[in-house]
């Protein structure tokens, strides 16, 4: 057993990784150890396991045994309560400045642990630039024990900066193949063999999606509704109507996400600033909690938007594999595997309708409405207006 | 609030100079706060009419203490005239509510109280109190209705010594908007450039276009395909303050509205009503515009308002070019697609 177990299908990578941490245990035990580098930054497409790598990296770098998986410090570091391992999970659209000032003061300190003091970023690439300059300074001249782990979609500068690019060394994870994803669900889950494969297929090598499709019913019809809408756009009405349920549905999924812990957030706010509380020295207390509760608030509404839009992107990356689909059908016939092979009869029935440039242009409307989102249009707007060029072709 | 008291506060200004003359108390009640601030000027320039060394007192009604309360109102050795200025009496801290109507009771001559409340539930006991101890009461409440409003204007033109007609007040009201400071001030302006007959003629001279545009307004233009109207909607839209987003939201909602209404079929707008979720004379007036749109026209469209949607929040350089172009393009589409749908 090892921490790299679940890092499937990037068998060049684990390689790399275990080499590095060979070298770091050197360096820990005082010999010249070669190999080992400050900073790494793991790219990849989503669901191939960035902060998984990361995670298991890290944990392989506090283990005396290279990872083996069994000890404290691999249980630590895997559960996220590693004493040295500093772990940035944003939950809302961008990581600020203020965080990463923190930050970088305590990736400063020597590692109370004695190997190695890590700082573990999942999704750099929602550094604003100011919290970006502020991490570089720390990568730039870091502590002799201090390892900075980045995770980002790639290396472009629209996602991270040259800046602090240059300065780290790359691992490339690829898109695992559907039949690793699936072995991973078997073994690790217990999942019967041939949903693990339908599950994989479907989610298109993104493990998370792949075990949330296959265990969460719910996901299950969610993705069945989102496939269903390319039949249901016979008019106009029947394209607004598809836009308003999917975004509906989008919403609903990220209130379920986020309410219960918004309410829990804000009573404990109010109980740290004595709600409800009489006497003398309440209202000393309770000064500043209204400040503190419009922030609180902000930073909800940044998640609530980041969870909608997560969620709009799964259908989005959904229907674009449908039409994909269909052009594979259409070009290819039998020879290649389809993403939703469950949904084969409509994207056969689609090829025969449509000519091979309107489905293309199905699927730039699609990936159009993606990329309007990701730049504040409403996503109601966004969506109705892909609808209609579905409908149009 | 009544309504019979709302329309008493037009006229109550010009009662109010009648009934003056005597030191008392008054009290306004409302948050039209020109209303108040008109009030206060006109009470204590009539006590300096009286009394040109009259002192001005303003008292924070919120931090208001026992002490300063006693020492304001007790009479001057000089036996100058005061007027003592409460603004805010909806937040007069209870405990010194008792303190402050005993002192209204027994006012010495020389001194004036004015007490401006809200309104609404907050220190309400203090507003009734002063009512029933026969404080004289001036209702000073925000106007909403567009006939409250003419009817303002009718007064303010009067009050300055001049005659008006209807058309001419709907152009005020029009031009101007629904800020009183300014409609009173337009007010008196007009009666003394027109020699007190304020016409339409007069009006016009002055004032033109329009102070109240919505995005609504361009997004009905642009749908009726009147370019001209729809430009001239945005820029006043734009100059009064109207942020291009609420206009580019509103314009892909007149899409989306007559979009939706025109594949509903032609039916009965109420029936249509609970199916669609819209009210009925949204329909009505959508089905009337669809009859200039096809499909194909609504449908680029729609993505015109996407595009433009995402150019106003920060893709566009010119947010108000970005809007102006979309217009443009919306209503050629509307003619380029005519009849071939």
């Amino acid at each position: 057993m090892s921490v790299f177990d679940e890092l499937i299908g990037q068998d060049d990578v684990v390689a790399i990784l275990r080499r590095a941490a060979d070298a770091a245990a050197e360096v820990v035990a005082g010999r010249p150890g070669s190999g080992m580098t400050h900073a790494w930054m793991f790219t990849g497409p989503a669901g191939s396991g960035r902060s998984v790598a990361a995670r298991a990296f890290a944990a392989a770098l506090q283990c005396s045994n290279g990872g083996c998986g069994q000890c404290g410090a691999c249980h630590t570091v895997m559960s996220g309560t590693h004493a040295d391992v500093r772990n940035v999970v944003p939950d809302g659209l961008t990581i600020g400045v203020a965080d990463m000032r923190a930050l970088v003061v305590q990736a400063a300190s020597a590692p109370s642990g004695g190997r190695w003091q890590i700082v573990l970023v999942e999704d750099a690439d929602r550094l604003t630039e100011a919290a970006a300059n502020a991490l570089l300074k720390a990568i730039e001249e870091p502590g002799i024990r201090t390892v900075f782990l980045l995770c980002t979609p790639s290396t472009h500068p629209e996602d991270v900066p040259v800046t602090i690019r240059s300065r780290c060394r790359v691992v490339a994870l690829r898109t695992p193949a559907p039949e690793a994803v699936a072995g991973l669900l078997t073994s690790r889950d217990g999942i019967p063999a041939n949903r693990a494969q339908w599950a994989a297929q479907a989610a298109q090598g993104h493990v998370g999606r792949a075990r949330r499709l296959a265990r969460d019913e719910e996901a299950a019809s969610r993705r069945a509704a989102v496939l269903a809408i390319p039949r249901s756009l016979t008019n106009l009405g029947a394209c607004f109507a598809a836009a308003s349920e999917l975004i509906a549905a989008s919403e609903a999924e990220a209130a379920a996400y986020s309410s219960e812990r918004d309410a829990g957030e804000i009573e404990a706010l109010n109980q740290a600033y004595g709600a409800g509380g009489t006497g003398k020295g309440a209202a000393q207390v309770a000064r500043g909690a209204a400040g503190a509760r419009k922030e609180l608030e902000k930073r909800q509404k940044s998640r609530a938007t980041r969870a909608q839009r997560d969620a709009l992107d799964r259908a989005l990356v959904d229907l674009a594999a449908f039409y994909r689909d269909v052009l594979t059908v259409k070009l290819a016939g039998e020879q290649l595997r389809l993403v939703h092979p469950d949904m084969e009869s409509s994207a056969a029935a689609a090829a025969a309708r449509w000519s091979a440039e309107s489905i293309v242009r199905r699927i730039d409307a699609i990936l159009e409405c993606q990329n309007a989102i990701a730049v504040n249009v409403k996503p109601k707007i966004a969506v109705e207006s892909m609808m209609l060029a579905l409908h149009q072709g | 609030m009544l309504d019979a008291q709302r329309r008493a506060q037009v006229i109550a200004s010009r009662q109010c100079s009648d009934t003056i003359g005597v030191m008392t108390t008054y009290l306004l009640t409302g948050d039209e706060e020109y209303l108040v601030s008109r009030a206060i000027a006109e009470i204590v320039a009539r006590t300096q009419a009286h009394d040109p060394d009259c002192e001005r007192v303003e008292l924070p009604g919120a931090q208001l203490a026992a002490g300063a309360l006693a020492e304001t109102f007790s009479p001057s050795l000089f036996a100058s005239a005061r007027v003592v200025i409460i603004r805010d009496g909806q937040d007069v801290p209870k405990a010194l509510h008792d303190s402050l109507l005993a002192h209204a009771d027994t006012l010495a001559e020389s001194i004036t109280l004015v007490v401006a409340h809200a309104g609404g539930a907050k220190g309400k006991a203090l507003l009734e109190a002063l009512r029933k101890k026969g404080a004289l009461v001036q209702p000073c409440l925000k106007i909403t209705k567009a006939k409250e409003r003419a009817e303002f204007i009718r007064a303010e033109v009067k009050r300055a010594g001049g005659r008006t007609t209807a058309d001419a007040v709907e152009l005020i009201a029009d031009a101007v908007g629904g800020n009183l400071r300014e409609l009173a001030n337009v007010c008196a302006q007009l009666v003394a450039d027109s020699d007190g007959v304020v016409d339409i003629d007069a009006v016009r001279r002055y004032h033109s276009g329009r102070a109240e545009v919505t995005g609504f307004t361009v997004a009905d233009a642009v749908m009726a395909g009147d370019e001209a109207e729809a430009l001239a909607a945005t820029r006043w839209a734009v100059g009064i303050g109207v942020d291009p987003v609420l206009i580019a939201d509103a314009l892909a909602d007149g899409v989306r509205t007559v979009a939706r209404v025109s594949s509903a079929g032609r039916g009965n707008a109420y029936q249509l009503a609970s199916q669609l979720g819209m009210p009925a004379w949204k329909i009505e007036r959508a089905q009337r515009t669809a009859r200039g749109w096809s499909a194909p026209a609504l449908i680029a469209a729609m993505r015109v308002a996407a595009e433009l949607n995402g150019a106003v929040k920060g893709g566009s350089e010119d947010r108000v070019f970005a809007l102006e172009r979309s217009i443009g393009q919306v209503i050629a589409l509307r003619s380029q697609f005519k009849g071939n749908s």
